[in-house]
């Protein structure tokens, strides 16, 4: 067994490299390892994420209780119109339908969700124990949606079948059959938002940039999206990638059966929010657009920097930790610290892929730790040997970094304030300056109740 | 399990918005609350990462949990590879003085005999005197509830021996908050009584801000305490709904001759006596002045709420044992628990609350294995104008107007559902405020235009 004091793992060591240090390539994109605490979710939650935010939507788990509870409204997505995305409808499998199968109850549970929520679009979700009883969904769903006259799809997701990317593969592939039109395309000018899923109303943020410089929105995939605009998604004459983790591959389908080319952009911070309204201008083509692109850029960056300013003198020479979901998401998280005065020394994701690993490590100083699919002794090990004062990540990283005594920024699905755009920039430079530069630290590093009274007079 | 009554069971072909979790994620709050230990979850990633997501938003705390990631080879040929790797790389990192592993639907479809692979690796590995406890805790065989007494009665009965008699008091604890565990031992020794509390996770689920940092915490029932509760003086179990297929009081009772004292949790001026009662009748200590006087305050509350409170009419969802301490309370303050609701099985559950609600001029509506549509319903059909129970009931506020005290497990919208104590005269004096001043907030909020709207006419 090759070991050492801090425990670490032998097998682990393939997924963590010290820019600069190393020669040796980044492993990623693999299942985890037993017994090794990743930070991970399963299949299902990876297909959730992507499908849930389509508001119009029945979210309907076939399982046992706990994948739809553990999933009920945790998620930060706005809507505009309807809300029947915001429930968790579970088939609630007990043992004797595991033994007998599940098809009768899931049979039911459609038939009564349709009449009772009117509902255009099912998705019907599977879990672990459907993918091993064998219950046949796709047959089940086909039967619905003839006798309901709606869309009732099935999403492939058991837990047990891949990591969360195949739960991204298993909501594209049911996207796919969602979008896919009964009549001849007519193209529009207009295009489609991917990978935005309108966490704190992110996805309006953009859309209200797009609009200012002209630029027509067919349809976001997924945030605040419904059943009627998804239907007309074909039509759109470019895609445009936020996450790239979750829609690169539907991206890609559509590519192949809708000629519909894609770009890749990020709204993260004013470098990369700046730089993506030019990229789209210009793919786009249309003079006008650039010019007002580039109005609304110097408008804003000089609004937003004044305000950033501020924030970059108290936090200059702090060294931040990254540990998220997406490598996209982790690449333009380092670009954001530089804009606030803060250096990486540590970053890693849970489903980063090959690609985006080799543009992290272009991107970071030497010395930087690289690692994929961590877990929370590592997380512990790298934030501490490399001084972190803080570290930016999800629901389970918060108490770590916080029992560590460092600050902490929360980038998950499950928060309610939009870091896009410049909008987002400004939070995002007021929350890591909420946190960094607390007064709380202070109490911590003083030596206790025994430092005696010295403010008596 | 115990024959239901069919007559309060809401049968439906879907649930809509859970009431409850799964088995397992009562294994692992369980299991927290044994000294140095850490938990293996068999089955795929996904399970143990949900869990500690919803734990760790609770609690405000890291848990790390363990997953023996089955992946899709694992699922067909048998997880033992996984299973056996997860606990070398646990023992690696965490060197834990004890193990739990919690079964999933996934490993229980499949048929993982995880008793014969942890035996198996034990002698594999001479480690035969380290302890493994495990549990069968498939998703679709009870909720978070019943898998949390399940895997405290496995702890038991993996641990505990015959031993000779001693003078300790066993205390089986619920799933409640740390706050309300730390209340009930210092009631314990206000009263000079020693114990053995399990589980306990006041500490390793609520531990104090300290350098440097353990991947351990300190805390948790003592693995020399849990082997000694066979020689206990007696046990008292804040079980009082719990079937006897999943209760660790019977098990020491049937297995060593334990007397049991199965108890409501010490919510309430009544269930508090019954508590303190219960330990003056095992030990024959006496009852400080101290308690006395708090019970005294307790009293002068209610009597300050009471006008208040008849005006409640609530809705009480959760864990069968909390939903049952709380109508109890309610009960006893005038506030008429006019839905009573559970998503777990219920055990007990319906009998106690029909005893509990019979002075009241309305029938009270009883629900297992419910779900939060359900609740809704229910409650509106009944007026209700207050709801006491875990965070999802944020649901009947926003639908229905419901104002809601939070109580229970999960808290995962507020901050400090750690810290939140029910229990003994002072937290049920604390509880009680939180529910008179929601009343009084409410009434408050609207009663100027009410009334306008009720009364005024212009002339």
């Amino acid at each position: 067994m090759a070991e050492d004091n801090a425990g670490r793992i032998a097998e682990r060591d393939g997924f963590i490299v010290t820019k600069g240090k190393n020669k040796k390539q980044l492993q990623c994109d693999t299942d985890s390892s037993a017994g090794c605490v990743s930070q991970r979710a399963c299949v299902y939650c990876g297909a959730r994420v992507v499908l849930n935010p389509i508001t119009d939507a029945i979210h309907l788990v076939h399982g046992p209780i706990g994948c739809a509870s553990y999933t009920w409204d945790i998620r930060g997505s706005l809507s505009s119109g309807a809300e029947l995305y915001r429930n968790s409808f579970s088939t609630d499998l007990k043992e004797q339908d595991i033994i007998f199968g599940g098809a009768k109850r899931l049979n039911a549970a459609i038939d009564g969700l349709v009449e009772k929520y009117q509902a255009k679009l099912v998705f019907v979700y599977s879990t672990c124990i459907v993918g091993v009883i064998g219950d046949d969904l796709e047959a089940i769903c086909t039967a619905a949606s003839q006798k309901h006259n709606i869309e009732v799809i099935p999403v492939e997701s058991s837990g047990f079948i891949g990591n969360k990317s195949a739960g991204y593969r298993a909501a594209g592939d049911a996207l796919l059959r969602l979008i896919k039109p009964s009549e001849p395309i007519v193209k529009s000018n207009s295009i489609n938002y991917l990978g935005d899923f309108n966490l704190a109303g992110e996805a309006w943020i953009i859309h209200n940039y797009l609009r200012q410089i002209g630029v027509e929105l067919n349809v976001t995939f997924t945030g605040d999206s419904h059943y009627t605009a998804l239907k007309s998604a074909p039509k759109a004459k470019l895609n445009i990638i936020q996450c790239a983790g979750s829609m690169l591959y539907l991206a890609g389908k559509m590519e192949e059966l809708y000629q519909i080319p894609y770009i890749q952009i990020s709204f993260l911070g004013i470098e990369d929010t700046a730089a993506s309204l030019r990229k789209i201008a210009a793919t786009l083509g249309e003079k006008s657009m650039i010019a007002k692109a580039e109005a609304l850029i110097a408008k804003e960056t000089a609004r937003v920097e004044a305000i950033i300013k501020g924030y970059r003198e108290k936090l200059q020479g702090k060294k931040a930790a990254i540990y998220v979901g997406g490598g996209f998401k982790a690449i333009s998280l380092v670009k954001q610290f530089r804009e606030i005065g803060i250096d990486v020394v540590m970053i890693g994701t849970q489903t980063g892929r090959k690609e985006e690993y080799e543009t992290i490590n272009n991107l970071v100083d030497d010395g930087t730790v690289i690692l994929d699919d961590a877990n929370p002794a590592e997380l512990e090990r790298f934030m501490m040997e490399k001084g972190a004062h803080l570290l930016v990540g999800g629901v389970k990283e918060r108490p770590l970094a916080y029992k560590l005594g460092i600050a902490f920024i929360d980038h998950n699905h499950d928060r309610k304030h939009p870091l896009s755009g410049f909008e987002g920039a400004v939070n995002f430079a007021e929350e890591v300056y909420s946190t960094v530069c607390s007064p709380v630290w202070k109490s911590l590093s003083k030596s206790g109740i025994d430092r005696g009274v010295t403010n008596h007079g | 399990m115990a024959e239901k009554d069919k007559n309060h069971v809401h049968y439906r072909d879907v649930n809509e918005n859970p009431c409850n979790m799964c088995m397992p994620m009562g294994g692992i709050l369980a299991l927290k609350g044994i000294e140095k230990s850490m938990v293996i979850v068999h089955g795929s990633q996904g399970c143990s990462t949900y869990m500690r997501r919803h734990i760790a938003e609770h609690f405000n705390e890291p848990v790390d949990v363990g997953s023996s990631s089955l992946n899709e080879k694992g699922t067909i040929y048998g997880g033992e590879k996984n299973l056996r790797q997860a606990l070398d790389n646990i023992v690696k990192v965490y060197h834990p003085a004890l193990i739990g592993i919690v079964t999933t639907c996934l490993a229980e479809t499949i048929g993982e005999d995880i008793e014969r692979i942890t035996g198996q690796y034990l002698i594999d590995k001479e480690m035969e005197d380290f302890p493994i406890v495990t549990a069968a805790t498939p998703g679709y065989g009870g909720s978070h509830f019943e898998g949390y007494f399940l895997t405290v009665k496995r702890v038991l009965m993996q641990l505990t021996a015959a031993t000779k008699k001693n003078n300790k008091v066993n205390v089986i604890i619920p799933n409640m908050s740390p706050a309300d565990i730390r209340e009930i031992k210092r009631i314990l020794e206000l009263m000079k009584i020693e114990y053995v509390l399990c589980p306990d996770f006041s500490d390793t689920l609520d531990r104090p801000f300290s350098r440097p940092y353990t991947k351990m915490s300190d805390g948790g029932t003592k693995l020399v305490d849990i082997k000694e509760m066979g020689g206990g003086l007696a046990t008292i179990q804040m079980g009082i709904t719990l079937d006897d297929s999943i209760s660790p009081g019977k098990y020491l009772k049937d297995e060593f001759g334990v007397p049991l004292y199965n108890l409501a949790i010490p919510i309430g001026v009544e269930s508090t006596d019954v508590f303190i009662n219960t330990l003056v009748e095992i030990t024959g200590k006496t009852v400080p002045e101290s308690l006395q006087k708090e019970r005294g305050r307790l009293l002068d509350a209610m009597i300050d709420s009471h006008k208040y409170n008849f005006q409640g009419r609530c809705v009480i969802f959760g864990e069968p044992e909390m939903v049952y301490a709380v109508t109890k309370t309610c009960v006893e303050n005038g506030v008429f628990p006019a839905v009573v609701a559970t998503g777990s099985q219920g055990g007990k559950l319906n009998e106690l609350v029909g005893l509990a609600v019979t002075d009241f001029l309305e029938r009270s509506n009883l629900f297992i294995e419910t779900d939060f549509a359900h609740i809704l319903a229910a409650s509106q059909d009944a007026k209700v104008n207050i709801g006491i129970g875990p965070s999802d009931g944020k649901y009947l506020t926003e639908k229905g107007g419901i104002p809601l005290v939070r109580l229970g497990f999960p808290i995962h919208d507020r901050v400090g559902g750690q810290r939140i104590l029910s229990v003994g005269y002072t937290g049920t004096m604390m509880f009680l405020d939180r529910v008179t001043n929601t009343l009084l907030e409410n009434k408050y909020k609207s009663y100027r235009s009410s009334m306008y709207e009720k009364f005024y006419q212009s002339s």
